[in-house]
């Protein structure tokens, strides 16, 4: 019990975010419990809408959770002060989306990796910080003529390197890549992301890496958390999540990728049905609207993620009969 | 096996011209799509898939557009030099298309119905009554239901907004359904049933179809052939099962080496290095040697022939053909 302390680095405990829209409240985030050990790479997926990116954000509270806690090394920053909070900041990062928007144009890229630094006063002298943002800008393979270019010199792969440069700059250690490699074709994608690997490898990054591309994320992550409409649905080892899915949704998202397996055809899982609204969701199962398998029970009850294999957590009334093999889509 | 052929893209070339520089964005292409072939365009951004799109269409915005040589023969006639009135006639009735943000392609303040209509009206000059029934009929193809006729845009979710864009296309029986990025606005299990959708149609009416698409996947599961573009170029292309299973081009396998794969566990991707050219500033030679891992002196110097007859591929040297068995 001691050492599986130590070995986690971030906790949620019923974490919820709800934003308030005329019709009620929207249910962001609703009841996530999970852990992100040190030095793990923790995959979620779930398609738009279902929470992802609003969950990375309420974790760094860069927006204030509805309630639930987020336990931090220990320490439950949710309550942290303004001050309290920017310390925290050294330690955690974020890398978003679209390297276009996430960059001041009128800052060189020398200044862009250095604003940091200054920010947390973590240099005395103007050379001891430059010498700092050269060897970052090596450190992501930037060449060092781009210290005085500007971000619209640069394509979409090496502006997402200035941008993990910039996020690397104040050493954190945990760090939540919000759909990092999306915006990039995929020649440049392979270049980031075998750089974020790198990282990882070589600083001890822990990582939260949310996407709805299934094959990036299989290809990064050690845990998968699958999301459907604000909550957690599956949670397990990579390999587990795509040998052995339990929930239903997993298991017509994976059967939805393309494969670029010529000789194999798989048959695709074509849900039917509306995907329910998440304002003001009713009690029951948000999958039950679209799920070939749901029961009576799935509209009254809400089933709760619990652990039924070693570190595999699944919240579905009928996943024993999934794991069976009794329950199969057709 | 051969069919009629629908379209014959000849040696096209369009650059976009400005004052300060002229990007050539298409290069010489040559292409052609049979009677209810679907071709998949494969490319990076910037590699002139939607230009080659917008040039069938004859859409392509001028200025600072311009085809500047190549022919485009949609059912043996040459498109370019089609009058705006035929141009018209042949939109909608001979080739359609389906953008990739359904979100812009309606108009936020009409019904879906009323725009709908306003095509089968101006295309077929018949009565509104039997427009409005085509238009349910259609939209309850696509699996939209009828009571959503009088509903705005603004009211659909994003897959049934695409379906609506889908049905609009097909409303006047097109011979050649262009779809630039149909699905990439859309989750997966919503493109799965997109993709559905559209073979579905294309069986029906017998359909030919252009996907434009960066994802190797969607390809896979749709098209019978397919054209890699690389630079403005179709560096590669033949059958799909040729394509992917003997990728004859380094760009090609570049590609396929960079996509994580679901069914293996390589722990490494192997990247493209660099970035594709700016269409402004070609390299001399080959355009994709600056890349290439196996450039030599001839690939800075002097563009590649193209190779092959099915399958055919653009590079000075047949480079993977020994290592395959077979």
């Amino acid at each position: 019990m001691e050492n599986n302390h130590n070995k986690v680095l971030l906790e949620t405990r019923r974490l919820k975010k709800y934003f308030p829209v005329p019709a009620g409240y929207l249910h962001a985030v609703d009841d996530v419990n999970l852990t992100i050990n040190r030095g793990e790479t923790l995959g979620i997926v779930g398609e738009s809408g279902c929470g992802k990116s609003t969950l990375g954000r309420v974790i760094l509270r860069l927006h204030q959770a509805t309630s639930g806690d987020v336990i931090y090394d220990g320490m439950d920053i949710n309550n942290f002060s303004d001050d309290e909070m920017r310390k925290m900041r050294q330690k955690m990062q974020i890398i978003f989306q679209d390297p276009y928007a996430s960059l001041n144009p009128r800052m060189s890229i020398g200044q862009i990796i250095e604003e940091p630094l200054k920010l947390h006063k973590m240099y005395k002298t103007e050379a001891e910080r430059k010498a700092r943002v050269e060897e970052l800008m090596e450190l992501v393979g930037l060449p060092m003529r781009s210290y005085n270019q500007y971000p619209h010199e640069f394509d979409g792969g090496r502006r997402q390197r200035v941008v993990i440069a910039r996020a690397l700059a104040i050493n954190p250690e945990f760090i939540v890549c919000d759909e990092p490699v999306s915006a990039l074709d995929v020649s440049v994608q392979a270049q980031i992301i075998n750089l974020l690997m790198d990282l990882q490898r070589k600083m001890g990054l822990t990582y939260m890496f949310i996407s709805h591309d299934l094959s990036v994320v299989k290809h990064i992550s050690t845990n998968i958390g699958v999301m459907y409409l604000g909550q957690l649905i599956e949670k397990a080892p990579k390999n587990d999540i795509f040998e052995k899915p339990l929930h239903p949704y997993t298991i017509a998202l994976l059967s939805a990728i393309p494969s670029t397996n010529v000789l194999k055809k798989s048959k695709k899982i074509i849900l039917k049905g509306e995907i329910t609204s998440p304002i003001n969701p009713k009690i029951g199962c948000r999958f039950a609207t679209r799920c070939p398998f749901a029961t009576e029970q799935c509209t009254k009850e809400t089933p709760q993620l619990k652990e039924v294999a070693p570190n595999h957590l699944v919240a579905c009334h009928r996943w024993q009969e999934v794991a069976d093999g009794t329950l199969k889509y057709e | 096996m051969d069919n009629k052929v629908v379209l014959d893209v000849k040696n096209l070339h369009v650059h976009y011209i400005t004052d300060d520089a002229t990007a050539k964005a298409v290069n010489g292409i040559d292409f052609t799509v049979r009677e209810g072939e679907a071709l998949g365009l494969v490319g990076e951004t910037g590699a002139g898939k939607t230009t080659t799109a917008l040039s069938i269409m004859q859409l392509i915005p001028d200025p600072p557009g311009m085809i500047v040589d190549g022919e485009i023969y949609f059912e043996g006639n040459n498109v370019i030099y089609n009058t705006d009135k035929e141009n018209q006639a042949m939109r909608g009735n001979g080739v359609a298309m389906i953008f990739q943000d359904p979100m812009t392609a309606l108009n936020p303040i009409m019904t879906v119905g009323e725009q709908l209509s306003e095509i089968v009206i101006t295309h077929d000059k018949v009565s509104k009554a039997e427009a409005k029934k085509r238009v349910i009929d259609l939209l309850e193809v696509v699996g939209v239901k009828s009571d959503r006729y009088d509903d705005f845009p603004h009211q659909f979710s994003g897959g049934q907004k695409q379906r609506v864009v889908i049905a609009m296309s097909l409303l006047c029986n097109p011979k050649l359904l262009i779809a630039d990025e149909p699905t990439t606005a859309l989750d997966v299990t919503i493109q799965a049933q997109v993709l559905d959708i559209i073979n579905q149609l294309r069986e029906k009416y017998k359909m030919a179809m252009i996907l434009i698409t960066h994802d190797l996947g969607v390809v896979a599961e749709t098209c019978d052939n397919v054209a890699i573009m690389y630079a403005g170029q179709i560096v590669e292309s033949g059958t799909v099962k040729d394509v992917y299973l003997n990728p004859k081009h380094p760009y090609t396998r570049g590609l396929f080496d960079s996509i994580p794969k679901l069914d293996s566990d390589a722990t490494e991707l192997i990247p493209i290095e660099g970035a594709i050219s700016n269409a402004a500033d070609l390299p001399t030679g080959c355009y994709f040697h600056p890349r290439c891992r196996y450039c030599k002196d001839i690939c800075k110097n002097q563009q590649p022939p193209v190779r092959g007859t099915d399958h055919k591929f653009m590079c000075h040297f047949d480079l993977f053909s020994q290592q395959e068995g077979e």
